[in-house]
């Protein structure tokens, strides 16, 4: 598959009052064409701004940013512009211009891209028909709730048929079940159109929703990168453990055994495990946390236990659940 | 009152209302570009240019602290230079155009700042120039408070008109000046007082309206 992107050891550094910030610390990576490629991290963490070098928004310190193999830093003024042409990006805040209407706005970046008048409308007409959002095409934007206005912003991102979509935690100020509605369409285009999505957010339950792999941005750092079922089920770095435990587990009992995670995808959902387990060993677990997740489509369980505090006895149960085909992973307190 | 008194009113009314629309006209065709010149060359915008924005700013800013009457005298010798006289109706457009310029530049720096810098940076990622952003992007959203600031600076340039009867300018000020303080005719300066106040509500009125209208948030 092509690479869309390629970045290698990039760096951003701001200088803020004389007092140096380094937002981005060596980060390389590669996003592939036609993927939907997560970037999560907790605010403050550089995400937003490695975004922005994506499309030259930010201008990085060192490193290079190649877009289909050409190095954006090399551009002039106007190869920029015309190169961006095929990157667009939407935002947080939906970024309308509120006094045009919602067939103006979706306009606009036909209008920049010099299409004539007549084009345009018909094109315009024709995205607004797959965000759904024809019979408000003379409305203006301060009529439309938060999601109307973000299909608004996509409609008008996608009407010039980029390569890629920059997604700024595009879905951060909405509901849960808009935010669903919103990635269900960015899902629909990246299939119906082999778009290349690139999303930013610091919601798990994003990442598990749509995106194929994911980037988890820490400090500065790229933390962790790979498949988004494989980080989720085996994560390896401490960044990656703290999106993808559930926040603020019970208490455990006593607090002596040792407190792990266990994933289960669907394949085994039939197997009453916990039930299994006292069963055969005896051993009894303690459970502090229990859900099921859909990542990529894919059910997955998972349960935070406390162990026995012996640990031979520990280890016996940890066994009992490796030899049924559970990932265990230990939390760290 | 007598009746030359009430025609000298209504040619006052007249040579006011001519005096407050040429000059505002004059200085929004001037003010406005310098508002976006002000705003796009200030730090973190689209333009950012120091020196512009420094010289500028410190023209706009020594012609803004001048008082009018002053700026008024100061102004004789150019007026005269540009339309061959300095006293009149014609002659007290110059001053007013050069006194109201720099308020309108920074009324419009002012609207342009309220504008979403998110917009600005949507219109970068679509790829569109400086230039094409503010123009297509950024005055358009700017349309409600610019029109809202128009109509402030055309009450601002009716009210320095007055002032313009010291110097020998026509209208509602001289008048006023002539009949009611030099030769104490009180009803006759009560009426022009009057008359200013309507009018400045009629243009408060008139600019809040299309505003509104305007208005789409």
């Amino acid at each position: 598959m092509e690479k869309v992107y390629e970045l290698i050891n990039v760096y951003k550094t701001y200088k803020n009052d004389g007092v140096e910030f380094t937002a981005l610390k060596d980060i390389s990576l590669e996003i592939k064409e036609g993927e939907i490629f997560g970037i999560i991290g907790m605010s403050g963490a550089g995400k937003s701004t490695l975004v922005r070098t994506l499309n030259r928004l930010e201008e990085v310190s060192s490193g290079v940013v190649n877009f289909y193999g050409r190095n954006l830093a090399f551009l002039k003024p106007s190869e920029l512009r015309k190169v961006r042409h095929s990157i667009s990006m939407i935002f947080q805040g939906f970024n309308l211009v509120n006094q045009r209407t919602v067939i103006q706005n979706v306009e606009q970046s036909l209008k920049i891209i010099g299409m004539p008048r007549a084009q345009r409308r018909e094109k315009a007409l024709q995205m607004l028909e797959v965000v759904g959002l024809l019979d408000k095409k003379n409305q203006f934007p301060a009529r439309l709730s938060g999601g109307q206005k973000q299909r608004v912003a996509i409609a008008r991102a996608l009407a010039v048929d980029p390569k890629v979509l920059l997604c700024d935690e595009a879905t951060s100020a909405l509901d849960p079940k808009i935010t669903g509605e919103i990635l269900d369409l960015l899902k629909k285009i990246n299939e119906e159109r082999g778009l290349t999505i690139v999303i930013i957010t610091h919601e798990m339950s994003v990442v598990e929703k749509i995106c194929d792999r994911v980037a988890i941005i820490d400090d500065g750092n790229l933390a962790e990168i790979g498949e988004v079922k494989e980080v989720f089920s085996n994560p390896k770095s401490k960044a990656a453990k703290k999106l993808v435990f559930p926040s603020n587990p019970f208490d455990p009992s006593a607090g002596e055994g040792k407190i792990v995670r266990l994933v289960f995808d669907g394949t085994q959902s039939n197997v009453p495990f916990i039930a299994n387990l006292v069963e055969e060993t005896g051993f009894k677990v303690n459970i502090l946390s229990a859900n099921t997740r859909s990542v990529g489509g894919i059910g997955y369980g998972q349960m935070i236990v406390e162990l026995p505090s012996d640990e031979t006895d520990a280890a016996t149960v940890i066994n009992f659940f490796e030899k049924g085909g559970l990932s265990v992973t230990e939390v760290e307190q | 009152m007598s009746d030359y008194i009430r025609d000298a009113i209504l040619t006052g009314i007249w040579e006011t209302f001519q005096m407050t629309f040429f000059a505002s006209l004059f200085s929004y065709i001037v003010g406005l570009p310098l508002g976006v010149i002000l705003y796009s060359t200030s730090k973190g915008r689209l333009l950012q240019n120091r020196v512009v924005n420094f010289v500028i700013g410190l023209i706009v800013n020594i012609t803004r602290s001048l008082p009018f009457l002053i700026l008024l005298v100061l102004l004789i010798p150019f007026t005269r230079f540009l339309v061959g006289s300095s006293i009149g109706t014609t002659a007290a457009i110059v001053p007013l155009t050069i006194g109201a310029i720099p308020i309108v530049a920074r009324m419009v720096e002012s609207s342009l700042n309220e504008v979403n810098p998110g917009i600005i940076e949507a219109a970068t990622s679509m790829g569109a120039s400086p230039v094409y952003t503010i123009i297509h992007f950024i005055i358009p959203e700017a349309m409600p408070s610019l029109l809202q600031g128009g109509a402030i600076n055309v009450a601002t340039v009716l009210g320095y008109s007055a002032m313009a009867g010291v110097i020998g300018g026509g209208g509602l000020g001289a008048i006023a000046l002539q009949y009611g303080y030099y030769r104490y005719q009180k009803d006759v300066l009560w009426t022009t007082v009057a008359l200013l106040v309507i009018m400045v509500m009629l243009i408060q009125e008139l600019g809040i309206r299309i505003s509104k209208k305007h208005r789409k948030t």
